[in-house]
Order: C-alpha cells, then sequence, then structure tokens
C-alpha cells in the first residue's frame, strides 16, 4: 500500500478526465464506470473513448483497445506463478493486473504478490471511483475543447507511449503506424486509422 | 444497444481474458518469440497513433489548430522531466489559451 500511495493522484485525476471524456462519448455514468471496474486499463479505455468521441464505430473504438490491452496476455504470464488457490480466486486476483501494479511489483528484480495485489486493489478503487465523479463533472461542463482537454489527452497518450520507445524497433514501429495514420485520416472513416496503425506492428517478425 | 454499451461490453471481456491469460489459461507457458515481438509492438504503435489522431485528426481531415501548440508544449515539458499531470496542463492551458485569443 505504501509503495502506491505516491501513484495514487495520478489514477485520481485520470479516472476524473476519463469519466469526463466517457460522457462526450457517449457514455452514461453506469456505463462508464461499469467499463472501469470491468475493463480496468487507462490506456485502451481513453483509446476507446477517443474514437467514440471522433465518431468512429463501435468495432473501430473495441479493435484500438482491444489492441492496447494485448500486451496483458504476456504481462500475466510473467506473473502467472504468483497466483494461487481455486480458478475463480485467480480469476479475480488477475484484474488487478495493471500497468503501475505489474511495474511496482517487478521493482526488486523479481515479482512480489502483496505489492501487485495491494497496489492493484487500491489503483482500482481509485480509477472507478474517480470514473463515477467524472461523468458528474463532465455533464456539467460543456465543451471539453474550451478547456484544451482535446491537446491535454494528445500528451497523455504521448506520455504513457514514451516508456514503450526505448527501443529502436519500437521507434519504427510507431513511426510507421503514425504515417500511416497521416496517410489514412483525410479519406477513412474515423477511428479506422488507428486500428489500421496497429498493422505498423508486423515490422516484430523481421529478425 | 448503444455503440458505448457495446464497447463497454466487449472490451470488458477481451481484456479480462488477456489478463487472467497467465493466471488461469495457460500458467507460466510463455508465448513464442515472433508472436511476443509483433505484441510488445502493439502498445507503442496505438499509443502514438493516437497522440497523431488527437492533435490533427477532423471529420475526415487533417486539421491543424490550437492543438498543436498545446502538445508540442506538453510534448516539450515531458521531454524535459516534467510528470505526465503537470505537462498536461501546460498543453490544456496554451491550446484553450490560444483559443481564446486568436
Amino acid at each position: 500500500m505504501r509503495a502506491a500511495a505516491p501513484l495514487a493522484l495520478g489514477p485520481l485525476l485520470f479516472g476524473l478526465s476519463f469519466g469526463v471524456l466517457a460522457v462526450e462519448a457517449g457514455m452514461s455514468t453506469v456505463a462508464a464506470t461499469i467499463f472501469s471496474a470491468t475493463t480496468f486499463a487507462g490506456s485502451a479505455q481513453f483509446a476507446a473513448g477517443s474514437v467514440l468521441e471522433d465518431g468512429g464505430s463501435a468495432a473501430a473504438a473495441v479493435l484500438a483497445a482491444a489492441f492496447l490491452n494485448a500486451r496483458y496476455a504476456p504481462m500475466s504470464i510473467a506473473v502467472a506463478s504468483l497466483f494461487q488457490g481455486s480458478r475463480a480466486r485467480r480469476l479475480v486476483e488477475s484484474q488487478l493486473i495493471v500497468d503501475e501494479s505489474w511495474a511496482l511489483a517487478g521493482r526488486g528484480g523479481r515479482f512480489e504478490r502483496h505489492v501487485l495485489v495491494g497496489a492493484g486493489l487500491l489503483l482500482y478503487v481509485l480509477w472507478v471511483s474517480s470514473t463515477a465523479v467524472g461523468t458528474l463533472v463532465g455533464d456539467r461542463l460543456g465543451d471539453p475543447a474550451d478547456y484544451g482537454l482535446d491537446a491535454a489527452f494528445a500528451v497523455l497518450f504521448l506520455g504513457l507511449a514514451l516508456p514503450y520507445l526505448r527501443s529502436r524497433r519500437a521507434l519504427e514501429a510507431a513511426g510507421l503506424g503514425a504515417v500511416l495514420v497521416l496517410c489514412l485520416l483525410p479519406v477513412a472513416p474515423p477511428g479506422l486509422p488507428i486500428v489500421a496503425a496497429s498493422a505498423a506492428c508486423l515490422l516484430g517478425l523481421r529478425r | 444497444m448503444s455503440a458505448a454499451w457495446v464497447v463497454v461490453i466487449v472490451v470488458g471481456v477481451v481484456t479480462v481474458a488477456c489478463k487472467a491469460a497467465g493466471p488461469v489459461l495457460l500458467g507460466s507457458r510463455p508465448l513464442g518469440e515472433r508472436t511476443l515481438r509483433v505484441v510488445e509492438l502493439l502498445a507503442p504503435v496505438m499509443l502514438v497513433a493516437l497522440v497523431v489522431t488527437q492533435t490533427v485528426g477532423g471529420d475526415k481531415a487533417i486539421v491543424v489548430d490550437e492543438r498543436i501548440a498545446g502538445v508540442a508544449a506538453g510534448g516539450i515539458a515531458l521531454w524535459r522531466g516534467v510528470p505526465l499531470v503537470p505537462a498536461m496542463v501546460i498543453a490544456a492551458v496554451v491550446t484553450a489559451g490560444l483559443r481564446v485569443l486568436v
């Protein structure tokens, strides 16, 4: 718990801003809160919200979010041995795997279960409750563009991307993806350019 | 059912399955090396794609407006080591300020 405390402010503010975005994306307070409670993965939720807000289809929003969350499969495999007990219990506890709790739990060089579960629980409560509050704020806010929130969300995605951009391969793939988006933006329906950018990941097949 | 609910339910199910992949479905058996190399690239590629659409995306168009200045200011702040939340505030203030002025 103590290890996660300094991280609390971030999720609180991100949850609030996700709530605001969710309202813009056409979600009710109930839908947005259930989204945070079941998906519990900020970047994918912001991605889905961003696609819907731009007028993209549900399919485009789902694909963008699913591609983002695919990383949780290898991440959860890396910590699989920490989870014991019945299948139901492992299923519930595994939902506490999120970027921050996973990174914190592995800080010491090997994964620690109590850190993963403790940090995950704290982040979960903060994320779900601040999402609900954020939708109520969003209802009263008017146009988020008046507050520059559209640019703030772009910087949020940039900040989330930076830790992944340390390798040359990741930089090349992200650059190619960005070019694909720029080429498709003028011609493709909203949301599709983001989904199409995922093709850049096939660069990973190269030796 | 509205598009929003479809997204909430389908993304929820997919995410629960991905997070349970290790602890419930596969155990510690690692994914193949080629699969892993592709999956590793998904997060950076999708996030950077979102930066681009969120900055210059319009209705079937590339739109250059106040957002670029705000995102540039926030990006420089991140690059100089400013934490994410203050960098987002900088981007919002610059963009909203320019919208009032211009």
